[in-house]
């Protein structure tokens, strides 16, 4: 039993770690991987002290600074249930189970899922969350790239450099997102886009060999090698059934990062908190461990 | 010292943290661009039977993404 469980290992969780460790806190941190979404951000260009730096490199720093405290840090571990029982949290993960007086949720965000047919079994085999990261092995193949946002026009953007033809397809009238990245898109000539259209399956043998899609009310099947999905983000928030959330499955907080359960708080992009930036994740980890000491405190632990 | 291969993307943030990891712990490996090198990444796929990167392949052993405990299970580091 520990006094206090850290639930993910971006900006929130780390700075949260940085705090507690320095209230002298029993701690652990569980974390999936560590940086989150930061380690993907490219230019970081407003997180103070830093006029430039990448995420990357920031998320390098933050990691830096929590290892200087010698926090124990349970990498690659997944939470899948937490459960408050009287006094004690108990936190169970994909490879064992644990207790704390306290736990701050600050795991984040994920990519948005399309929860089509084929979308698990070709997860890595040809469809992909992350532009960045595999965009260059599909040099010259058609690809397709799913939403009409700025997460998918910045895909659109990297990949109709490399790729074959790009499909863009967009389930809404129009294209959102920066008018700049429209703009430089509707001109590329190897970019096709098809609004109004809705993805109905991943199709592929081995690996991904196309997209069924519906569109003006008729179904259709593109021969793609690559579907990117960028239709936004959703929270991490699914393993805290007890916790209140908001419609977009967002916890909810109160000032001092507090949830509607005694001892359990969160932090950073999980929440509810306005603005989802690094800076304010970071702010808001720190609150959270701070609230953490003091409930610990007015307990008597 | 175990033969290490890392297939991987300039641009891709897991695959220059595997690779920093590989090198602060004094990891010597053979480095495969896959967004350049055709043959190396059919090879990936082959060995991984996925397309996502990083792959760190330590003498047969395959490890998808940067999993720092697994690489270190397997190099007995």
């Amino acid at each position: 039993m520990t006094d206090l469980i850290i639930i993910g290992a971006g900006p929130a969780g780390i700075t949260a770690g940085v705090y507690a460790a320095r209230k002298k806190l029993d701690l652990l941190v569980i974390s999936k991987d560590i940086g989150g979404q930061a380690a993907l951000s490219g230019d970081v260009e407003n997180y103070t002290g830093y006029q430039f730096i990448t995420g990357l490199e920031l998320a390098a720093k933050f990691e830096e600074h929590m290892r200087k405290y010698g926090i124990q840090v349970r990498e690659s571990e997944v939470v899948i249930e937490i459960k408050k029982s009287k006094e004690t949290v108990s936190v169970t993960t994909d490879k064992g189970e644990y207790g704390a007086r306290t736990v701050i949720i600050a795991s984040g965000k994920k990519a948005r899922e399309l929860n089509v047919p084929g979308e698990k079994e070709y997860k890595n085999r040809g469809l992909t969350y992350c532009a960045t990261c595999d965009g260059p092995l599909f040099a010259s193949k058609d690809i397709a790239v799913i939403g009409g946002g700025n997460s998918a026009l910045d895909a659109v953007m990297q990949l109709m450099r490399i790729a074959g033809k790009v499909y863009l397809i967009n389930d809404t009238a129009s294209l959102r997102g920066d008018a700049v990245m429209r703009e430089k898109i509707e001109e590329a000539k190897n970019v096709v886009i098809l609004n109004n259209s809705r993805v109905k399956a991943i199709l592929g043998e081995k690996m991904v060999n196309g997209i069924m899609i519906k569109r003006e009310g008729r179904d259709e099947t593109l021969a793609v090698k690559g579907v990117f999905v960028e239709i936004g983000l959703e929270p991490n928030s699914g393993f805290a059934p007890q916790i209140e959330k908001n419609s977009l499955g967002e916890i909810k907080i109160n000032c001092r990062n507090e949830t509607n359960i005694a001892g359990i708080f969160a932090a950073g992009d999980v929440t509810d908190v306005p603005e989802k930036q690094i800076i304010i994740a970071a702010g808001e980890g720190s609150k959270a461990a701070l609230s953490a000491f003091r409930y610990l405190a007015e307990h008597k632990f | 010292m175990k033969n290490v291969k890392v297939y991987s993307t300039p641009t891709c943030p897991w695959c220059i943290r595997t690779k920093q990891f590989l090198k602060e712990s004094n990891v010597t490996f053979e480095e495969f661009d896959v967004s350049t090198n055709q043959v190396a990444a059919e090879e990936m796929i082959k060995k991984s039977g996925q397309m996502g990167v990083p792959v760190v392949d330590i003498e047969g052993v395959i490890i998808v993404g940067f999993d720092r405990g697994k690489i270190k299970e397997t190099l007995g580091i």
